[in-house]
């Protein structure tokens, strides 16, 4: 019923599509992994104003379904808006999506599409 | 929900009763079980949402705090060091492994964080000045990353606990509503049927019985007939021999005897 333990055993890293100040702050903890060359992947997007969203929804799709060494994927809020549809439509338990605050845009739980199920179910 | 329609194609005979008798049996005893299964992982599915609520605030402020470090950081370093660090990075330190934990059967992983010792990556970062507020923001985003971390396994049992929840849900309602009544309607119909025979039989039997009274009486009849008959016979027979028999003696005119 559950996923299968293949489906995550690998899963080892965690993932970010951020701004500059929360990619930084969150490679600082020690988050960031480059796999080795020839096909250097990194595990982390700087999102600024200049990027397309095209871009992030390419990193987006990579992170949630190319990569199976990934187990948690952050982004910020302000950047999921902007793949809105992309992120409500994804429903699967691995990798974990997780929307997070950024320093410039402070939480807000009514956007969150996991905080809004969690409404939804509970009808309010 | 016409008894026709809604039951099983059995024929009914006895057996197939008792089949459908220890079918309805497994079925209520099944829909007990899903639901009691059901109600575990709700009460379960509530805690974690709960939690998750909780757990999203907790992570609105460490973030803020973060942030905030890493302001201090820009501020000491006296210059981005974003560019640097992104360029330095190259194997994770920080790292997810996953757990299971066994809820009704039902498997959740969850996401353990923990380190992996040796290698530094930005041993360099903040080195001309500015390092010890480089060194307290890795802390700081640190634990901001194992909140992180722990919201993430929340969600994930979340998200599993939502679809299992879905899945046997429907289970106890299609057991509910559907296989019960139509076990139900089949037994009910291999009931009436079995009767109906029952009563055909009955009647056979009774006609059966009619058929062989009207017979026994007829056969009745004619014995007494034939042995009244006989009966008859006999005394017309005595009667005759009494008759014939005559008195020696007799009356009967003897002719006279002439000498």
């Amino acid at each position: 019923m559950a996923a299968p333990a293949s489906a995550y055993k690998d899963r080892q890293f965690l993932a970010v599509i951020g701004d500059e100040d929360s990619v930084t702050g969150l490679l600082l903890a020690g988050i960031g992994h480059v796999t080795p060359a020839p096909d250097s992947q990194k595990n982390f997007l700087v999102v600024d104003s200049k990027t397309e969203a095209s871009a992030i929804e390419e990193a987006f799709v990579r992170f949630t379904e190319e990569r199976k060494d990934i187990g948690i994927l952050l982004i910020n809020q302000h950047i999921a808006e902007k793949i809105r549809h992309r992120v409500d439509s994804y429903t699967a338990a691995f990798p974990a999506l997780l929307e997070i605050p950024s320093k410039d845009h402070p939480y807000d739980p009514e956007k969150d599409s996991v905080l809004r199920r969690v409404r939804r179910l509970f009808g309010e | 929900m016409s008894g026709a329609t809604n039951r099983e194609a059995v024929f009914p005979t006895r057996q197939s009763l008792g089949i459908m008798k220890s079918k309805l049996k497994g079925a209520q005893t099944g829909h007990d079980l899903l639901k009691r299964k059901s109600e575990a992982l709700t009460k379960r599915f509530r805690e974690i949402t709960r939690r998750i609520d909780e757990a999203k605030r907790k992570m609105g402020r460490v973030m803020q705090i973060a942030a905030f470090s890493l302001a201090e950081v820009t501020y000491a370093v006296g210059g981005d060091i974003g560019y640097q660090v992104q360029e330095s990075a190259k194997s994770a330190r920080f790292r997810v492994r996953t757990k299971q934990e066994n809820v009704s059967g039902v498997f959740l992983p969850a996401f353990e964080s923990y380190t992996t010792e040796g290698n530094n990556d930005f041993g360099l970062t903040g080195l001309g000045k500015g390092g010890q507020q480089v060194q307290r923001c890795r802390e700081t985003y640190a634990r901001a990353v194992e909140t992180l971390v722990e919201l993430a396994s929340l969600q994930t049992a979340f998200v599993i606990l939502d679809e299992v929840i879905k899945v046997v849900n429907r289970r106890v309602n299609a057991i509910e509503h559907v296989i019960i009544p139509r076990t139900e309607n089949t037994i009910k119909y291999i009931n009436s049927e079995l009767d109906e025979l029952d009563r055909e039989e009955f009647f056979r039997l009774k006609k059966v019985q009619n058929k062989k009274q009207r017979d026994t009486a007829i056969q009745d009849a004619e014995m007494r007939a034939k042995r009244e008959d006989a009966e008859k016979r006999d005394k017309d027979k005595e009667n005759e021999e009494t008759g014939g028999g005559g008195d020696i003696l007799g009356d009967d005119e003897d002719a006279d005897v002439i000498f």
